[in-house]
């Protein structure tokens, strides 16, 4: 109690709220503008240029393994007989839980009143739709055919054939194309005052004239605010139930099977949390090097990824509790096959995998239960990418060890993927990186309009405290 | 040429606040506030009614779900009738995952086509930007405008009343 009343007195607070100040400082409004907008009006660092090129030459990489996919076909790949699901539906479903932590910052932190995720939404939000664009890849190789991805859509064709509307994996098309389109209107929605501010303080032509395109003409009418501000709750509310959908469906993709391993009602939360889970992390891992690279420490500190850890170590224990409950269902059942494909899960020959994800995404997170980690820098970044590493195996371990092992023992198998599998996968972080490259570049990467709502003076009441109270009439706000 | 109206600068949201309290107290109804951030509320102060773009999510969101359900309803009874494992034609439960999803994105649409339309935006110039002070609306000024176009505008009075207001700067602003 002591120890937190004196922490409580060391930090700034909030004049009004009495709380932590969410923005280190003390900035004026005007101080908020030049932070973010600095990044996109000044030359940026030579880093920016090596990371970009370095994006570049992954993306490729990617270029050169598609392309020779659609020449050679999937028999490229290490997909095979029992594996016939490989590394790209674990690459799908890796980039598709990465997409959800943007939404779940943006949208779920909102409806809950959690004032501190305005430092970090537009940047989780872009990580979003770039990690979506990425997942969108997968499904659409896969087949080796990307030309025959019309057959997906709903549209009449020459063949007189309609897709089957009863298969999870046509719920999987519009789950996550809706999602994709949901969350970039949700993105830019947030964008339009910040686009606003950044052609107000355009001092070239072309600049003035794109980011004047991009804001709409926005003037910061309340008459405007009110309807923008009754927009965004309901994108909120609209989004929050959409983001546990998706992943739902995605889990469907398995559970719906009859496959030993994959067949399982606990597949929707447990994937929902791991995908929670590894977004936050990707989060961590960007902002840990945007807010060193482009000086907003003072924007994004430490307060926000203590409360970043936090929720990462809830999500991963949620995980955590999932594994353990899918092992003990699978002895509880009676179920030999269950309990055979479990016991090989963590015994067999993809042991190594198994215990990998247990160590990156189970025991390492709850060095979190302790503040001094979940304020240190390195050891967010190491954590974060042990996150990373971790849920790739998660998905990697349940696609590879429930098909390796099929009921007929004589279609036994040991998955090895091939150097295509690896290129195409490393060649998808090149896209993620590039997009994100030219996102920090172009488009400010904190929501400057939300901030600034967040700082103490923009309370009314704020600057002249003798109106406090129920006498001032039409004065409350609800907040 | 009659002016598009006036403009007036406050120090911050607090006399902001207390000014568009005067101006509505005066009975204004061509008039608005310009400002960085939305300041929460300030509809009552500006005597403004709740936004309508809710019913616009509600319509579209219901519109989506049904035009969701209709789709698969559509191609699996008329379209393409298949049986699948036995199921009836139209096995509506395993149908509500995409209806729910175009539901969605019907009520995402909505909002954002909502607000843009009852915003007036995308709006290609607009005469407040004729000021080159407002441009500072979008980084840390506070502004309320009143047209000319008010049937209780008078350049004198409505000039007057403003500075009464606590008003720092005032500008008429060409049409």
């Amino acid at each position: 109690m002591a120890e937190a009343q004196k922490d409580l007195d060391r930090a700034e607070l909030d004049p009004i709220e009495r709380r932590p100040a969410l923005i280190e400082g003390n900035p004026e409004f005007h101080d908020i503008t030049e932070a973010v907008a600095r990044p996109l009006e000044w030359k940026p660092p030579l880093g920016w240029y090596l990371f970009l090129a370095f994006s570049l030459s992954l993306l490729g990489l990617l270029g050169i393994a598609l392309g020779w996919l659609v020449w050679e076909g999937t028999g490229i790949w290490g997909n095979n007989v029992p594996v016939a699901w490989g590394w790209p539906i674990v690459n799908f479903v890796f980039w598709v839980g990465i997409g959800h932590a943007g939404t779940l910052i943006s949208a779920v932190l909102f409806l809950f009143r959690q004032r501190w995720r305005t430092s970090i939404n537009r940047t989780a939000e872009a990580m979003t739709l770039f990690a979506v664009a990425c997942a969108l890849i997968f499904p659409a190789i896969h087949t080796g055919r990307p030309w025959l991805d019309y057959w997906m859509m709903p549209i009449p064709n020459q063949m007189s054939l309609w897709p089957q509307f009863r298969s999870p994996l046509m719920w999987d098309v519009f789950a996550v194309n809706i999602y994709g389109t949901v969350s970039l209107i949700f993105w830019y929605l947030g964008l339009i005052p910040d686009l606003a501010t950044m052609r107000d303080r355009s001092t070239t032509k072309l600049r003035q004239t794109l980011y004047g395109i991009f804001s709409l003409g926005w003037r910061g009418s309340h008459r405007q605010w009110l309807h923008y501000e009754r927009a965004y709750l309901l994108l909120a509310g609209l989004a929050t139930p959409l983001v546990l959908s998706v992943h739902s469906v995605v889990s469907f993709d398995f559970a719906t099977s009859q496959l030993p391993g994959w067949h399982t009602t606990i597949f929707p939360p447990y994937f929902v949390a791991g995908a929670i889970f590894s977004g936050l992390a990707m989060v961590i891992t960007l902002m840990v090097i945007c807010r060193v690279v482009f000086k907003m420490e003072h924007i994004v500190n430490m307060l926000h990824f203590d409360r970043m850890a936090k929720l990462i170590l809830a999500t991963g224990t949620i995980v955590g509790y999932a594994y353990a409950t899918e092992f003990f269902v699978a002895w509880y059942s009676g179920n030999i096959y269950e309990y055979f494909t479990f016991r090989n899960r963590a015994l067999g020959p993809f042991a190594w995998a198994y215990w990998t994800m247990i160590t990156c995404n189970v025991i390492i997170p709850q060095v979190f239960w302790f503040k001094a980690a979940r304020r240190s820098i390195p050891v967010l970044f190491i954590i974060s990418i042990f996150v990373n590493i971790g849920m790739w195996f998660e998905r990697f371990v349940i696609v590879v060890t429930s098909l390796h092992r099929d009921f007929m023992p004589s279609s036994w198998d040991y998955f090895t993927p091939t150097f295509w599998d690896i290129a195409t996968f490393l060649g998808s972080f090149g896209l993620f990186f590039t997009l994100f490259t030219l996102f920090v570049r172009f488009v400010p990467m904190v929501a400057i309009a939300e901030v600034k709502g967040v700082l103490p003076q923009a309370h009314v009441h704020h600057h002249n405290p003798i109106v406090h109270g129920p006498a001032s009439a039409g004065g409350s706000h609800d907040h | 040429m009659k002016p598009y109206g006036i403009l007036a600068e406050f120090a911050n949201p607090d006399t902001l606040w207390q000014a568009c309290e005067r101006v509505r107290d005066s009975g204004f109804t061509h008039w608005d506030a310009h400002t960085p951030f939305p300041i929460h509320g300030l509809e009552r102060a500006m005597g403004l009614k709740r936004s309508w773009v809710s019913l616009v999510v509600l319509t579209l969101g219901l519109g989506g779900a049904a035009a969701g359900m209709g789709l698969q309803w559509w191609a699996s009874t008329q379209a393409y009738p298949l049986v699948v494992s036995g199921k009836p034609m139209f096995s509506w439960p395993a149908f509500v995952p995409i209806m729910f999803e175009c539901g969605v994105l019907g009520g995402a649409m909505g909002a954002f086509f909502g607000f843009l339309g009852l915003s007036r935006l995308p709006q290609h110039n607009h005469p407040l930007f004729n000021s080159t002070r407002f441009e500072g609306f979008s980084d840390d000024r506070f502004f309320i405008s009143i047209e000319a176009e008010d049937p209780n505008f008078d350049r004198e009075g409505t000039e007057s009343l403003l500075r009464q207001a606590g008003a720092q700067y005032i500008e008429m602003v060409e049409a």
